[in-house]
């Protein structure tokens, strides 16, 4: 029999993984917060969103590029098809063809159509009007999408935008404020098809919009990859969930970032919510786990005084803008001691992730040297990244590194750089730096 | 939290339930605070130095005066009889005790006793909403216990709590250096079948290295005085029921071990025991770690203070073994890890107890190294327990919680004051 008094939100539950001990005189306090939501859709006892709350649009680059070579274009058409075929009965979905300008190829009547058999098959029949010519201005399509989006009264909105080609038919700035006016209205995953794509840009819509970034170098993988991704997207249960700090007075919070799945920085994305409270965009989550790690700084204290450095919470906004709901809580603690055993002692979790997210500093860092020409730099960043790479257990970031680099010795980070890297490799590597593996258990 | 008789401002005289002075309107629960944390005036002493501070190294090359008479002999428990305490001798260091000043050092302030009881915290947190914060005095309490504007932590009910009952007094303090109380303390008094009484104290000191060292104390405190007082009023004998109760509270504490710990790295819960029984002219002690009990007789002129308990302790153990000088143990920096403790990793468990027949009127001193760490021999501890510590067993245990503040204060610090004989009922 069917529970109908089961919340429609998932569980969600904050693990705070900290050494609370400072020694005197010590201000910096470090935390991994670990926030798990279960209940989602993709465990198999839930039907996952309500699929009525769901809308996706799919933004294919129809950009001349495409057609070199023309496998291209069939292969995104294919993958579209596979996605129209993940898609739920009953969610609000849209196709539309990418260029420099946006058009809507299916349902085509400026809103969304909803999900059956029949409207996944006109969808997929719509697929041929797919031609690729012109150029591409991604901002544009973007908007469309959330215009296409905002038609459909559902909780949770998301895109998936493929594109094979650099945002060349507009400036930077107009895709800058497309994603401003973007951001916090849907999530959005990205793949870049092919090599002739620029990893920031595609890197940054993704970030912007709270999705996942990732590269399709051979055409012939779309169609499994966008498979997945769609069905990613109809797991997610709770849309615009927000880590919110609170953080007592005289204290400075250092940074805030996700650590995995994968390295984002959200310090400067804080918006106020209250006196000494800030909220963190997080996006739509389904079954998942995803770490945080918060740096707060807090006026040193006595030994023997503690304080709460930070309660860490996630707020899902109320429909009607009222006080959000609360769904997890975790508190960051300080302690000052004298026993150095105690504050000496770094958490395995803080130490992890600090790790990883240097691996993905060093990684970009690295390639970025390598392209201006700085190879000493090059090397010695690729070289501390195979390091921290293999000591903690990335080996899948490990694998990418041996292809850009030549490696003579693992503990020490000695390597040599390749004297031909295939372009693929090495935009793979840098669009998957900020991956990271948890701690080994 | 000590309560305020009178308001530390104006001097009103307050009722325990006020929250702010009805004459002058001074916050009452920061001022609590702040004059229970102000340093301790040392009591006046002829010799002063007996109580110099220390900072919980025992001191190396420094003279132990009249370091005591050689611990009680102690007998396998199972064998029955008791022995007198050794016959005074004449120590150059028991300077006579001159009382304190009869008004508190920190002035007006009289920490309320018997404030145990949970039941009445819940209902003081449940009337007071908000609180405000005892550090900064601005913000309001947040319920999970943090200043809703700093965030500094809230005193907790363990951080000081006192109990009296006819026959003994105890007080427990977080100290100046340690964020909480890992110490606890539990007392009782039992109607022997004999129709006699019997008062019990047991002092218990959590192992900070092992997880949730306060519950362990509280768990092995909480455990033996009950099993004391069942197997008292049973009519059981005290060197049997002691060994009994420190059974017990190991198990309690063993069992402590099988919650769920969310640091699988950290040891299990431990602590350490002593406890205290007086019955008629009996007194009984029993230990396991380095939690002390001490005999302090009335008379200081003439009668030798007594320690009662030997330490499990590497310092201990290596001068018992006839390895190392007292002198030479104590200044090593594994002096005071302990050999012996109540818990699951304890690798055996072996209670001490030991009974004496004083001959004279005193008092029983049973505490944690909180405070022999500042009077470690019998001869300074007798130097700083007042001369009336019989009449007044409360405010003895305040004062040499007191003493182990003035000297820093760098542990938790627990002391029972059992008067000897038990006063007689009526």
């Amino acid at each position: 029999m069917a529970n109908f008094s089961k919340s429609p939100v998932p569980q969600f539950t904050a693990e705070v993984y900290q050494n609370e001990y400072l020694p005197e005189g010590a201000g910096e306090v470090n935390a991994i917060v670990t926030v798990t939501s279960t209940g989602g859709g993709t465990t198999g006892s839930h039907p996952g969103a309500s699929a009525s709350s769901a809308a996706v649009v799919i933004m294919v680059d129809c950009s001349g590029s495409m057609d070199y070579p023309p496998t291209k274009m069939r292969n995104a058409r294919e993958a579209t098809a596979a996605a129209i075929d993940t898609i739920r009965d009953g969610v609000a979905f849209a196709v539309v063809a990418g260029t420099h300008k946006a058009e809507e190829v299916y349902p085509g009547n400026g809103r969304t159509a909803i999900a059956d058999p029949a409207t996944r098959e006109q969808a997929k029949q719509a697929l041929r009007k797919l031609k690729p010519s012109g150029g591409t201005a991604i901002g544009t399509w973007l908007r469309l999408a959330d215009r296409l989006l905002s038609s459909a009264d559902v909780a949770i909105r998301h895109g998936i935008l493929l594109t094979d080609g650099r945002n060349e038919h507009e400036k930077p700035e107009e895709l800058r404020a497309a994603l401003d006016d973007c951001a916090g209205r849907f999530t959005c995953d990205c793949r870049g098809v092919g090599t002739d794509w620029e990893v920031k840009e595609v890197t940054g819509i993704a970030s912007a919009l709270l999705g996942t970034a990732d590269i399709v170098a051979d055409p012939s993988g779309l169609e499994a990859d966008f498979r997945q991704m769609m069905e990613t997207a109809m797991g997610k249960e709770v849309a615009d969930v927000s880590l919110r700090l609170w953080t007592p007075k005289g204290t400075r919070i250092k940074y805030v970032k996700q650590v995995a799945p994968t390295v984002e920085e959200l310090t400067d994305r804080r918006v106020e919510a209250g006196p000494r409270a800030g909220d963190y965009p997080t996006g739509s989550w389904g079954d998942e786990s995803r770490d945080y790690h918060v740096c707060v700084e807090v006026p040193p204290a006595g030994v023997g005084q503690e304080m709460l450095a930070a309660r860490v919470s996630l707020v899902l906004p109320s429909a009607d803008g009222g006080a959000p709901q609360v769904l997890s809580q975790g508190l960051v603690r300080a302690v000052w001691t004298d026993d150095m055993a105690a504050s000496t002692k770094i958490n395995a979790q803080v130490a992890h992730y600090t790790g990883q997210a240097e691996l993905a500093q060093v990684i970009q860092q690295g390639l970025e040297a390598r392209k201006a020409g700085d190879l000493d730099t090059a090397t010695s960043k690729l070289g501390r990244a195979v390091q921290l790479a293999t000591e903690s257990g990335n080996e899948d970031t490990a694998k990418l590194l041996a292809k850009v680099v030549d490696v003579v010795d693992v503990a020490t980070g000695t390597v040599r750089l390749k004297q031909k890297v295939a372009d693929a490799d090495e935009m793979t590597l840098e669009t998957r730096s900020t991956k990271t593996v948890r701690v080994k258990k | 939290m000590p309560q305020l008789t009178v308001c530390p401002s104006c001097a009103e005289r307050l009722e325990p339930e006020d929250k702010f002075c009805g004459n002058c309107g001074t916050d009452l629960a920061a001022a609590a605070v702040a004059s229970a944390r102000k340093p301790w005036q040392p009591p006046a002493h002829a010799d002063g130095s007996l109580v110099a501070p220390r900072t919980g190294e025992p001191a190396a090359g420094r003279p132990a005066p009249g370091y005591g008479p050689p611990p009680p002999r102690q007998e396998p428990d199972t064998a029955p009889g008791d022995y007198g305490l050794a016959p005074p001798e004449l120590s150059a260091a028991a300077t006579p005790y001159q009382a304190p000043r009869p008004e508190h050092s920190a002035p007006g302030v009289v920490p309320r006793a018997g404030a145990t009881d949970p039941r009445e915290v819940l209902l003081t947190e449940g009337d007071s909403p908000a609180r405000p914060c005892v550090a900064c005095g601005t913000g309001t309490v947040d319920p999970d216990g943090y200043c809703g504007h700093c965030g500094h932590a809230q005193p907790r009910e363990r951080d000081h709590m006192e109990e009296e009952l006819a026959g003994v007094a105890a007080v427990t303090d977080r100290g100046l250096r340690h964020h909480r109380n890992e110490d606890a303390f539990a007392v009782c008094t039992v109607d022997l079948p004999d129709g006699g009484p019997a008062v019990v104290a047991v002092v218990c000191d959590g192992v900070s290295s092992a997880a949730r060292p306060d519950e362990a104390s509280a768990a092995a405190a909480r455990s033996a005085s009950a099993s004391l007082r069942t197997a008292l009023a049973d009519g059981t004998a005290p060197r049997e029921a002691m060994h009994q109760a420190l059974l017990t509270a190991a198990e309690a504490v063993n069992s402590l071990a099988d919650d769920h710990d969310p640091d699988p790295d950290a040891n299990a819960p431990a602590c350490t025991c002593v406890s205290a029984i007086t019955t008629g002219d009996l007194l009984t002690v029993g230990w396991i770690g380095d939690s002390r009990a001490y005999w302090i007789p009335d008379d200081r002129t003439g009668e030798q203070p007594a320690r009662l308990t030997e330490d499990d302790s590497w310092a201990a153990r290596m001068v018992e073994a006839g390895l190392m000088s007292e002198a030479e143990a104590y200044a090593d920096v594994r002096a005071h890890a302990i050999t012996g403790w109540l818990g699951a990793d304890a690798v055996e468990l072996d209670p001490h107890t030991a009974s004496f027949q004083p001959d004279r009127p005193g008092v029983v001193i049973v505490c944690t190294d909180g405070l022999w760490n500042y009077a470690e021999s019998a001869a300074e501890l007798a130097a700083v327990v007042p001369a009336d510590a019989r009449e007044h067993p409360l405010r003895s245990a305040r004062t040499l919680v007191g003493v182990a503040l003035d000297g820093g204060g760098h542990d938790n610090v627990t002391v029972a004051v059992l008067p000897f004989p038990t006063p007689q009922p009526g």
